[in-house]
């Protein structure tokens, strides 16, 4: 306890300070631009899984595969396999890339789940209705049927999101330089532990935790039935 | 030559046969009101006809021409042509009224939007619903759904307007608004076929009554004749039962 208390002023000095801010700005740059990415990627597996025919069997198959395969393989191999295959495509990748790639493998199999029992929740009536009227599967997808699905999927892909900000942790691993990884480095350089881990701890929560609540914000306004979501957005300048 | 002319058609859903062989005629102009108990095909007679139930055999000719249910395009052109209201009104939901009426006319016919919106406003004001305009449908009440739903496939100009069941699932006090719809259609010479339990309404506005049973029609005719005088043992024990009170 002396020890942290004596070490307490020299590491928060400002060079400490900069360099995890950084870090936790690296932590948050990973995931978001890795979940995102991962989000979108996962719209277009989901809507190639569904696509209905005999002669689609083989991509929605691929589709399966890859949902199934990646959603049970734990992230460190992942962001291994991504470490040892991706010069065999890109040369030069920095760890940076390398770790977006990898969030984002994972995510697109995991969100693309969340995805689909978004679309699942929507009545199957809205779309007879829309074939009926002859709207093709593209227009019914975008038109009518995401628009009643992001409420249900929204919420748990941020939440999904949020709670990916800690496990990209494991990234530290192959060196790039995030929260986890300064942490270790400071803590090599003769800090104490716990008082580098602890604030470490205390930055991931403070990442972590005002998202959450948006999230909660978010899921909160997109329950409301669409009518009052609407008034609410007009009352406002 | 009947407008609509379907023959012996059957169809399925897996290994369950719901339509045995269902021969039906719709003339121009005509109203045509299928009854029957539930479970004996009526709604998927509707169904077959706008392309969501393939049928295994038969045939489907509207103005002479024969459909064919496998081919996407034919559908499509079917479609164009026949337009359906369901039971549970099936509104976009995330949609408010107008662009529920236009959407289809103006993105998939490519109609001009002036032409559509001007048409969807009178329509929405002949169904009494002028003030609604922008409400979803989550904030009306089951009537003006249906209501709503009856304009939207009307924006679609129809050949054949189909209406499953369109007050099954309402209110009884809000039945007559959406019959009073139905019933200025039919005296405008709208062509069509309308699966109902409401007898007393099918006979007023029914030129024709087809009434089905397990798959099958088992007598067709004017109402008086159907309704008053079944010829068939299963007729007069269902209307026997659904007349009596």
């Amino acid at each position: 306890m002396e020890r942290i208390l004596e070490q307490l002023p020299r590491f928060l000095s400002q060079r400490n300070l900069v360099l995890l801010a950084e870090a936790a700005g690296m932590t948050l740059a990973m995931t978001a631009a890795g979940c995102l990415i991962g989000f979108l990627l996962a719209f277009v597996i989901v809507y190639l899984r569904q696509t209905p025919g005999r002669w689609a069997l083989p991509v929605r198959l691929a589709c399966i595969a890859y949902v199934e395969i990646f959603r049970r393989i734990p992230f460190l191999v992942i962001i291994y396999l991504v470490l040892f295959t991706i010069p065999l495509v890109l040369r030069d990748a920095s760890l940076f890339v390398i770790a977006v790639v990898s969030i984002c493998i994972y995510a697109t199999a995991y969100i693309s789940e969340i995805i689909r029992g978004g679309i699942e929740s929507v009545p199957r009536q809205q779309v007879e209705a829309a074939a009926t009227m002859n709207l093709g599967r593209p227009q019914t997808t975008l038109w009518v049927v995401l628009p009643q699905a992001m409420p249900v999927i929204v919420p748990p892909a941020v939440a999904f999101g949020v709670s990916f900000i800690k496990d990209t942790a494991l990234v530290s691993q192959i060196g790039m330089f995030e929260l986890t990884f300064r942490g270790k480095e400071l803590n090599n350089q003769g800090y104490s532990a716990v008082l580098v881990f602890g604030t470490i701890a205390f930055v991931y929560f403070l990442m972590s935790w005002p998202l959450n609540l948006w999230g909660q914000y978010l899921e909160k306004r997109l329950a409301a039935p669409r009518s009052q979501r609407r008034r609410r957005t007009l009352r406002q300048p | 030559m009947p407008h609509l002319e379907v023959r012996d058609v059957v169809a399925r859903y897996g290994s369950h046969e719901v339509l045995s062989g269902v021969s039906l005629d719709v003339d121009r102009g005509e109203v045509v009101a299928l009854v029957g108990p539930s479970g004996s095909g009526k709604s998927t007679v509707l169904r077959v006809l706008v392309g969501l139930l393939q049928p295994v055999s038969g045939s489907v000719r509207v103005g002479g021409q024969a459909v064919d249910y496998r081919s996407a395009g034919q559908v499509r052109a079917i479609r164009n042509r026949m337009a359906i209201v369901f039971q549970q009104y099936n509104l976009f939901q995330n949609m408010d009224v107008m662009r529920n009426v236009t959407l289809a006319p103006i993105r998939i016919k490519r109609r001009d939007r002036r032409e559509v919106e001007t048409l969807a406003v009178a329509l929405l004001e002949r169904v009494g619903l002028g003030q609604k305009l922008h409400a979803f449908p989550d904030e009306l009440s089951g009537g003006q759904q249906q209501r709503v739903a009856i304009a939207r496939a009307l924006a679609l100009r129809p050949e054949i307007l189909l209406l499953d069941e369109v007050t099954s699932a309402l209110d009884p006090e809000l039945v007559n608004e959406v019959l009073d719809v139905i019933r200025d259609l039919a005296r405008e010479g709208m062509t069509m076929i309308l699966v109902s339990h409401e007898m007393a309404f099918v006979r007023e506005v029914a030129d024709r009554v087809v009434m089905m049973d397990k798959g099958q029609v088992i007598e067709s005719g004017p109402p008086a004749e159907i309704l008053d005088a079944p010829r068939t043992e299963r007729a007069r024990e269902f209307f026997g039962k659904i007349l009596r009170h």
